[in-house]
This record gives C-alpha cells, sequence and structure tokens, in this order.
C-alpha cells in the first residue's frame, strides 16, 4: 500500500517522469498502431519491433556505451531498412506477404542476436544495459533518454493529429485520395516514418519482442466499442496508457520483473474484456441478442399457429398438437407458452390453449405482416406466389409499424394475399 | 580454423537435422499463407515450455512437450475464435494471440526463476555451442552421446513419417482447401495436427535455437526456395538443401566470429534469400517491350 501511494502520488519525479514517459508512448504507438490496424496491416509492426534489434546493438557497438541518440538513430535505420526491403519484396517477389513479413522479421532478429553475442564476448560493462531492450524496463528510463523518447512521441502525436484527415484517405481509400490530387507515395512514406519511430521509442519501455502488442492491441479491442475514427483514437490512447501506467507499476513494486509484459498481459486483458462484453460487437451481447430473437420468433410461431387454427374453425390447440406443430423444439416451445401465458396472451386450461383478446391482435400483427410482405414481393419484385413464403417467414419478425404502415399504404389495404387468404385486420371479426 | 573436430561434426549435423524438419512442415505452411501462425505459435509455446519445466523439473521431461503442445493448438484455436466469433481481423488476432502468450510466458520464467533453472536468453536464442558437454546418460551410466542430437532425430523421424504419410492429403488442403472439404477430407483436423507438429517442433528445438529463431527456419529456407521454383517436390528438396547448407555456413561464421551460431544461421539464410531475391526478382522483359508498373512506395 506504501508503494502504492508513494508511486501513484509522484513524490519522486523520476517516477513522474517514467510515468509522463510511459503515457505519451502509449499515446503515440496507440495512435499509429489504430491506423495500421485499420489498414490491415498490424503485422508490420510486429516485424518493424523485431528488426529494430540489430539497429540498437550497431547503435550501442558505435557509441560504445548506451547513448539513446546513437541507439535510437541505430534503431530507427535498421527499422526502415527492414521495411523499405518487405515492401521491396512484395513488388518484385511472388512470395506473399505474410511470409515476407516472416521472413524479414526473423532474419533481422537472428541477426540482432549475433551482434548481441558478439557484444557480450567484449564484456563491456553496460551490456546488462543492453538486455533491457528485449523484454523492456521502463523504471530504467532516465530522465535525458525521456527528453528524446518523449520529444519523439509528442512528435507523433502531433504530426497524426495534424495531418489525420489525409492519413484516414490513406487508410480507408488510397485510391480515391490519389485521384483528387494527394501525394499518396509521400504520406504512405511519412506514415512508415512515424510507424517506425514509434518502435524506436516504445523498445526502451516494452521491448522489441512485445512492442507489437502496444501497437496492435489497443486499436483492436477500441475497435469494438465504437465505429467512428476521433473516439477510436481516443479509446485506443486511452487503454494503451492505463496498461502502461500498471505495467511500470509491477515493475517497480518488483524491480525483477520487466516492464514489457505486465503491459502487453493488461492490455490483452482489456482486449478480452472487449471482444466479450462491448455492446452491439462483443460476443456475448451478440449471443445474447441472437437468443432474444430466437425466443420473439419462436413465441410469434406459437402465436401464428393458433390464429391458423382459428381460421380454420378451432377455438383452440391441446398442448401436444402445438409440440407436434414444432418437432425437435418442445423445449423452446415449453418455454414460449409459458412466457405467452405470463404475458396474458393466451388462456391456458387444462392442456388446452387458445388466445386471450390481447393474443389474438399479437397473432394478428404477425400473420398481417407476412401476409403483406408476401402480397408486396408478389406485386412489386414481380416473384411467384409460391416463392415467397420463406422471406416473409423472416420479415414478420423484423417489419416495424412504421414500414407496416408504408406497406399498407403502398399496397393500398389489400384484402387479400396472393394465396387468396385474408390479411387479418384488428378490427376484423373470426 | 576451419578444422574438422568431431564437435564441429556434431553441432553441424544437429542444426541441419533441426533445419531440415523446421523447413519441411514451413513448406506447408507457407503454401497456407500461414508463416505468421507460425511465427505466432513459437512465441505461444514458451508459457508451456516454462509450466511443464516447472512441473517435472528438468528440461527433457515429457510434461515439456506436452505442455508446449497443448499451447499450441491453444493459439491455433484462439487465432481462430477471435477471427470467427469475435471478428477480428485476421493479423490483428494473431498479434494479439501470441504477444500474450509470449508476455505470460516471460511472467513464469521472472515469478519461478528461483524454482527452475531456466533462463530467459537460453529460450529465447538458445545454445547450440553446449550441445556436445550436454549427455544422455541412462540409469545404468552408459554415454549414448548428445541429448539434443536424440531429439533432432525423432523430431526429424515424426516430420517425416508426419508428412509421407499424410502428403496428398497435406498438399491437397495447401492448394485448395474447399476442393478437399468437397472430397471429403477432414481439412480442419489436418490444419490442426500440422500445427501442432509445429509446436512440438519448436519445443524439440527451442534449446538448440531458440524460440525465437525456429521461426527463422520455418520461414526462410522455404521461402528462398520458392523463389527458384514452382514444384512441390524440388521446393521440398532445395529447402531440405539449404538447411544443411545454412547449418555449414552458419557455423564456421560463428566461430569466426565467436557469436551465437543460431543467430550467424539464420542471418546466413538471410543473405541467401536476399540473394536469391535480387537475383530472382520480376525483371523487365525488354524481348516483349514489358517493364513492370510503377507502384507508389507502399507497404
Amino acid at each position: 500500500m506504501n508503494d502504492f501511494v508513494y508511486f501513484f502520488t509522484f513524490q519522486d519525479p523520476s517516477i513522474a517522469f517514467v510515468v509522463l514517459g510511459i503515457t505519451l508512448l502509449g499515446i503515440g504507438a496507440a495512435y499509429v498502431g489504430t491506423f495500421s490496424f485499420l489498414d490491415k496491416k498490424a503485422l508490420i509492426g510486429d516485424a518493424i519491433s523485431h528488426a529494430v534489434l540489430p539497429g540498437i546493438c550497431l547503435g550501442f557497438i558505435l557509441a560504445g556505451q548506451k547513448d539513446p541518440a546513437y541507439i535510437v538513430t541505430g534503431a530507427f535505420v535498421s527499422g526502415a531498412l527492414a521495411t523499405f526491403l518487405t515492401s521491396w519484396l512484395r513488388t518484385n517477389t511472388k512470395l506473399s506477404e505474410d511470409t515476407i513479413i516472416a521472413a524479414m522479421l526473423s532474419v533481422f532478429f537472428g541477426f540482432g542476436i549475433v551482434l548481441l553475442t558478439v557484444i557480450q564476448k567484449t564484456g563491456n560493462p553496460e551490456m546488462a544495459g543492453l538486455n533491457q531492450f528485449i523484454f523492456g524496463n521502463a523504471i530504467a528510463i532516465l530522465e535525458e533518454d525521456l527528453l528524446i523518447y518523449g520529444g519523439l512521441a509528442v512528435l507523433i502525436i502531433i504530426c497524426l493529429s495534424l495531418f489525420q484527415k489525409e492519413f484516414s484517405l490513406l487508410v480507408f481509400n488510397p485510391d480515391y485520395g490519389k485521384a483528387i490530387g494527394y501525394p499518396m507515395g509521400t504520406i504512405r512514406l511519412v506514415f512508415n516514418v512515424l510507424m517506425i519511430l514509434s518502435v524506436v521509442i516504445g523498445i526502451q519501455a516494452i521491448g522489441v519482442v512485445l512492442m507489437a502488442a502496444l501497437l496492435i492491441t489497443p486499436g483492436a479491442a477500441a475497435r469494438f466499442w465504437t465505429d467512428k475514427l476521433g473516439p477510436l483514437l481516443i479509446l485506443a490512447a486511452l487503454f494503451a496508457v492505463i496498461s502502461g501506467i500498471i505495467g511500470t507499476y509491477i515493475s517497480f513494486v518488483f524491480p525483477q520483473m520487466p516492464t514489457g509484459p505486465w503491459v502487453v498481459v493488461c492490455l490483452s486483458t482489456v482486449a478480452l474484456i472487449s471482444f466479450l462484453f462491448a455492446p452491439k460487437k462483443g460476443v456475448v451481447f451478440k449471443m445474447v441478442a441472437r437468443n432474444r430473437y430466437l425466443r420473439k420468433s419462436h413465441r410469434e410461431h406459437i402465436l401464428k399457429t393458433l390464429y391458423k387454427a382459428l381460421e380454420e374453425g378451432k377455438e383452440s390447440l391441446t398442448i401436444e398438437e402445438i409440440y407436434e406443430a414444432f418437432p425437435y423444439q418442445t423445449q423452446e416451445s415449453i418455454n414460449s407458452i409459458k412466457s405467452l401465458y405470463e404475458d396474458q396472451l393466451i388462456i391456458k386450461n387444462q392442456n388446452v390453449i387458445s388466445l386471450s383478446i390481447k393474443g389474438k391482435s399479437a397473432a394478428k400483427r404477425v400473420v398481417r405482416l407476412h401476409r403483406l410482405w408476401e402480397l408486396y414481393l408478389n406485386e412489386y419484385m414481380n416473384i411467384a406466389p409460391d416463392h415467397v413464403h420463406d422471406s416473409a417467414e423472416k420479415l414478420e419478425h423484423i417489419l416495424t409499424p412504421e414500414l407496416e404502415d408504408l406497406l399498407e399504404n403502398r399496397l393500398n389495404f389489400p384484402k387479400l394475399d396472393p394465396h387468396q387468404e385474408t390479411i387479418p385486420r384488428d378490427h376484423d371479426e373470426l | 580454423m576451419m578444422s574438422f573436430d568431431p564437435n564441429a561434426f556434431l553441432i553441424i549435423s544437429t542444426a541441419s537435422l533441426i533445419a531440415i524438419s523446421c523447413g519441411l512442415l514451413g513448406v506447408f505452411m507457407m503454401l497456407r499463407k500461414m508463416s505468421m501462425t507460425g511465427d505466432a505459435i513459437s512465441h505461444a509455446v514458451l508459457p508451456g515450455i516454462v509450466i511443464g519445466f516447472f512441473i517435472s523439473g528438468s528440461q527433457r521431461g515429457l510434461e515439456v512437450i506436452i505442455g508446449a503442445g497443448i499451447l499450441g493448438i491453444l493459439a491455433t484455436l484462439m487465432i481462430d475464435w477471435f477471427r470467427k466469433k469475435a471478428k477480428v481481423q485476421l493479423d490483428a488476432s494473431i498479434g494479439i494471440t501470441f504477444t500474450l502468450l509470449f508476455a505470460i510466458g516471460i511472467i513464469l520464467i521472472n515469478v519461478l526463476a528461483y524454482k527452475v533453472d531456466l533462463d530467459q536468453e537460453c529460450v529465447l536464442y538458445g545454445e547450440i555451442a553446449y550441445l556436445p558437454i550436454d549427455l544422455w546418460i541412462t540409469g545404468s551410466g552408459m554415454n549414448l552421446g548428445p541429448r539434443i542430437t536424440w531429439l533432432a532425430v525423432l523430431n526429424l523421424i515424426l516430420v517425416l513419417g508426419f508428412i509421407v504419410s499424410l502428403f496428398k492429403e497435406l498438399s491437397l488442403t495447401s492448394f485448395d482447401e474447399g476442393f478437399s472439404l468437397v472430397i471429403g477430407l477432414p481439412a480442419g483436423a489436418i490444419n490442426l495436427a500440422l500445427m501442432s507438429m509445429v509446436s512440438y517442433t519448436t519445443v524439440s528445438s527451442f534449446e538448440a535455437v531458440g524460440a525465437i529463431l525456429v521461426v527463422a527456419l520455418l520461414v526462410v529456407p522455404p521461402a528462398t526456395a520458392f523463389l527458384w521454383t514452382k514444384k512441390l517436390i524440388p521446393l521440398i528438396k532445395i529447402t531440405a538443401g539449404l538447411g544443411v547448407i545454412i547449418s555449414i555456413i552458419g557455423y564456421y561464421f560463428a566461430y569466426w566470429l565467436d557469436s551465437s551460431i543460431a543467430g550467424m544461421m539464420v542471418s546466413v539464410s538471410g543473405v541467401i534469400f536476399l540473394a536469391s531475391a535480387i537475383l530472382k526478382s520480376k525483371k523487365p522483359n525488354f524481348k516483349f517491350g514489358t517493364k513492370i508498373a510503377d507502384k507508389p512506395f507502399s507497404i
């Protein structure tokens, strides 16, 4: 608890700096990552983040110590080289994109490991710091590092905010952008540069292997909550920042814990929650909506069966007759009859079921919608009467009162459907 | 320096065996456009390795292989679930799955650091150079030679058996999944079987070449071979040949620079890959006066 208070009151200026750094980094990476996610190129971020390793090592060898300027430059150059090679291979060979990305990623990483072992053998005492780049250690960020990483993050955020229109054009419809005269090649180049920069600034805090998560996951999670670009970017940034701060806090409390994995676990938890519980797009929401629709349609089918019996002159049906009307759906029928009875749409007398007054009007509505739609298909779509039933069977559960009015007006309040059956109205007698 | 000592021979032959096993599976992964799934699996088996290691207390336990196998299949199913049920696009599903599982693996290593003798660098980069001193000694004290070589031999036999016995099914599902489903092949099961083989190969090789560099052996030799041929059988042969070549060159370069052998193997394969790409890149055909359309710099 003391740790918690100490950390979050920012008494220690170095903690304040680290939190500021991880916040800027999270926003920058989430912004760039969301665009590349929308562009369906999320894995490029993975390739770049593995590919910066040789650059980091070369920067270290040239500087002879952990100098952020050298390391950032080296990482940027090797990230850019990997990006360029990926794009060159894609246009000039027959290899598919995923093979190229996987090949570039592993080759650059392998070369990075070679350099890393070479450095290890030189016995440079600063070597220990270099290992942090693999899994990240946000707490080890110093103030002079922060100046470079934070500055670059701010640059990314400003650049993306200023040219949001151009970048959304790039992501959503580059051909249109080209047609109306935007320099799409240049915009793509700038975007790639920003993407590499966002990976480069993340490696110290998150590490090369897991930096991809900070690019991919926030956008993917936020996409479940909104369809608009503005809120999407803000939400993604928020997810990244919260996870970043939690990860930093954990590696502050347990110093042997690297930051990167914890950030990724937090982010993935947010993403899983979004996948499951987000309204409209979440798996649970969709499942509930589907079940509700299935229950509603089964209830309406039972009402319809009772109504048709009424048309044939039978006041009521036994429960067994209803079960037989829906083979293999006995359990659903039991539930539906129960809920119809609770809503007072049917009257139950021992084993015999008949429609109540309220139930009659509900049943008439379903049958009316069914027959109106059949007639509409027949008259306006020129579909033969024996082909209209299936579509009507689906639409009868979906048509709204407004659409019903439109259909009635368009068809001029018809009396009969294409099968010469009466279209029932509320005031009709049976 | 280029001396032929028994250790060099052992290391090179073990590396070749691993490279061939990975390459053979990699050919089918590439044809199915699942190279990135292979990448994801090789990252994702890490928690399985750590848990198996923790339960069995040694790297040799069967638990390690079972744990990794389960995680590999879990990763495949997770990617599938994200894509089909949650409707997340494929690249993001892969990215989220492997980063999450890998992160959990790293956390487990750190949590159990004092209980298991497994350091993250060994899992990541492997150290094939220690192979000659890591011997398989039976209970009666008989020395049967290096343990990892035996693992690699077993792995190659299983991979070969898998591919030979399912060759027709594998190639059909790789090229035309729809048709294979129509004629009644269980394409989903074959896919899962291939993924299990990839996970098993990852585990069996991670001590030698490291979990991440397995990806390189899975992807780069098949990709290089694919630049040179369009037929399946030559593709497999060239891939296997490349596996041997990069093991030999990689070993001597690593010996010369005193660096990681696995890393050097991957670097060599990368150089061969890029050279092949330059040689076999689409060139303008002057005879017919055609040229490649100028495309914007894109990625």
